[in-house]
């Protein structure tokens, strides 16, 4: 555990070192635009609280991943499943003025949780009763989610008075109430706070967070020992589409109270960078949340003062990523540990199962 | 009607190109999710090339090289290290979108202004040009396309009827045994992912200097899954998967003939339709069964 820590903290640095490289060929000098990251992401209390607000949304998606990747279900589309749950709110939204406040919130994220499972659980059950691979069929169904949000908000929901398309107001009812003024930063973070505890407490102290992971570790073993994997797939995708729909449906109750077109600047696709930093450890997923929103966040204002564009973000996140396999590789291989976890599952997924592996899940039982 | 094959044949023929290249990738048993970051660099990179350049060659070699990059840094990662596939190749999408991105805003501003370069010409093929309908769809095409659809019968012969072909199913079927035939699965793998990336270049190339004639951010818009999604659909055989990508093509040229009959759908209808005709396609045709045994698993030497 220690050793991943460190590996961790060592793929953020050659990352920071990669984009620093990049910065100079980019003719930008890598301190004044550190200065104006870290005065962007953290200076301020207003900037620290929007930091934390924008890491709301990539808590969700990453606690979305980690549930999935966990039973090596390889969700890619926790942007779609985020989209489908602000819409679902979205659309509620505007008819709840004559419900009380809390229900009407309560509602809408009823409502994103909904959508959300519906669209991952859609995924879910096509790997698991059509053989459909799912990072095809998520990463199809985040293109459908995105026009659907096009059509909803050009016809059926569109607000003509404005000049650009964007859907009717939620009711009052439905906004959210809870803020930490004079900052944006709202309820939707505690949520997500409890979410990673709940995802948690449901990965390592239940008997079916404990049957998703020996699925994520090998599926052939847990359907000889009696486990149904089938329905343990289908639950996993709901669940973890329910949790980046939840992501959605925050997102529209306490920020934006509407839908737009570029509703998601690609939070789902950020998030798999959130939880692989994390392990996949649902409570080490706050802290690294709060990493890519503060990225997010400094990156707006280097582009404000420096003029770099906000696309690099994604460099960075890429560049994290691949740095921290090869790390984690380079690592394992050092060790001359055998493979382990989820990760490194792809090795053994269609092997003969070995009585070892039924044996062992027993003893894990 | 004619423009809707033209169309059709435009759309299906990068698709085809990076299908037929992640054939060989899958066959060689790694899975390449990376695929549209490569598409993705090859077209930027075959743009921003002709744009300075002024050499439509210089941009088609601009492209290939790109793309095998990116595609020779997943084999260090997937092939030497052994991390996981679709992971990793999630990362080099993300990568790609976001240089592509910054050296684009880089290299051109963000002052709203199209630059464009001079798209690849097509080549009429003599009389067969001039028949009624099927000529101007079938023989007059630019280059790029009529070499994707020769590659078809090529990539066919060498993977059924050769000997590197065999070898490189033995490594997506039974690493370990090929590897104890004397065989170097490695090195098979590294080879399948740097053809690959070359064919997936020409496919970023041709969207950018023969489909459209400039290039926009996110310009691959999913194709390169879409090619992913074209092999399974053709059954990882060349011919079927030449079959798909006209049907994927088709789907995608829809939206054209559909928005111009003005049929008062919402025109986002067509543009989702070939994303949802591939979750369809899938969940009927259903089944891997005819996948390479190997298919997305790591292979560690002993």
């Amino acid at each position: 555990m220690k050793g991943s820590l460190a590996r961790t903290l060592l793929a953020l640095a050659l990352a920071a070192v990669l984009i620093c490289i990049m910065l100079v060929a980019l003719g930008a000098s890598p301190i004044n635009v550190a200065l104006a990251f870290w005065e962007g992401a953290f200076g301020t209390w207003l900037a620290l609280t929007d930091t934390l607000t924008k890491s709301t949304p990539l808590l969700f998606c990453g606690l979305a991943i980690a549930v999935a990747f966990e039973g090596a279900l390889w969700n890619i589309g926790a942007d779609g499943q985020l989209l489908a749950g602000a819409m679902s709110a979205g659309a509620l939204g505007p008819m709840l003025s004559a419900w009380p406040h809390p229900l009407a919130v309560l509602a809408m994220l009823l409502a994103g949780a909904g959508g959300g499972a519906l669209w991952g659980g859609t995924a879910g059950w096509l790997r698991a009763r059509r053989q459909v691979n799912e990072v095809i069929s998520t990463i199809m169904l985040n293109f459908v989610a995105a026009q659907i949000l096009s059509w909803l908000v050009h016809g059926p929901l569109i607000e003509r008075s404005h000049a650009y398309p964007i859907s009717l107001p939620i009711a009052p009812a439905a906004e959210l109430r809870l803020y930490f003024r004079p900052s944006r930063l709202n309820f939707g973070m505690l949520l997500a706070i409890s979410c990673a505890a709940a995802c948690y407490a449901l990965l390592y102290h239940t008997e079916k967070g404990l049957e998703l992971r020996a699925m994520g570790r090998n599926r052939r073993a847990c359907e000889f020992s009696g486990i149904n994997t089938a329905e343990l797939t289908v639950c996993a995708m709901a669940l973890s589409g329910a949790l980046a729909g939840l992501g959605g449906a925050t997102q529209v109750t306490a920020i934006t109270h509407r839908l737009y077109e570029s509703f998601s600047p690609g939070w789902g696709y950020e998030a798999i960078a959130v939880a692989l930093i994390a392990r996949l450890n649902a409570l080490a997923m706050v802290p690294s949340a709060i990493v890519f929103g503060a990225l997010d966040n400094g990156a707006q204002a280097m582009q404000r003062t420096q003029g770099i564009s906000p696309v690099l973000v994604q460099v960075i996140e890429g560049a994290v990523i691949m740095v921290l396999l090869a790390l984690d590789a380079t690592g394992r291989q050092g060790l001359g540990r055998t493979l382990k976890g989820p990760m490194s599952q792809a090795k053994k997924a269609t092997d003969d199962v070995s009585v070892e592996s039924v044996s062992q899940l027993e003893a894990w039982r | 009607m004619q423009a809707f094959f033209t169309s059709t044949i435009a759309m299906a023929t990068p698709i085809l190109l990076a299908a037929l290249g992640e054939l060989l990738v899958e066959q060689s048993g790694v899975l390449n999710i990376g695929i549209e970051g490569a598409m993705l660099n090859g077209a930027f990179f075959a743009f921003a090339a002709t744009y300075f350049s002024g050499s439509r060659t210089l941009g088609l070699v601009a492209a290939i090289g790109a793309a095998a990059t990116m595609n020779a840094l997943l084999a260090a990662l997937v092939v030497n290290l052994a991390v996981n596939q679709v992971v990793a190749g999630t990362a080099l999408d993300i990568l790609a979108a976001g240089l592509t991105g910054v050296l684009y805003r880089w290299s051109f501003g963000i002052t709203g202004k199209t630059f464009t370069v001079n798209p690849i010409q097509p080549i009429g093929l003599g009389p067969l040009a001039r028949v009624p309908v099927l000529g101007p769809v079938l023989f007059n095409q630019n280059a790029i396309v009529y070499g994707a659809f020769m590659l078809v019968p090529l990539t066919g012969f060498l993977l059924r009827r050769t000997r590197y072909g065999l070898s490189i199913r033995a490594a997506g079927e039974r690493p370990e045994a090929a590897e104890a035939l004397g065989l170097n699965v490695y090195r098979l793998r590294w080879e399948a992912l740097l053809l690959a990336g070359g064919l997936t270049g020409l496919a970023g190339a041709y969207l950018t200097l023969a489909y459209t004639n400039t290039f926009v951010e996110g310009i691959s818009a999913g194709r390169g899954f879409v090619a992913l999604s074209v092999v399974i659909v053709g059954r990882w055989n060349a011919y079927g998967i030449a079959a798909a990508s006209l049907l994927f093509g088709a789907a995608m040229a829809l939206q054209f003939v559909l928005q111009a009959a003005n049929s008062g759908l919402p025109y986002q209808l067509f543009l989702a339709l070939p994303y949802a005709l591939t979750v369809i396609v899938l969940a009927t045709f259903g089944g891997q069964a005819k996948a390479p045994s190997a298919l997305g698993q790591t292979y560690v030497r002993a």
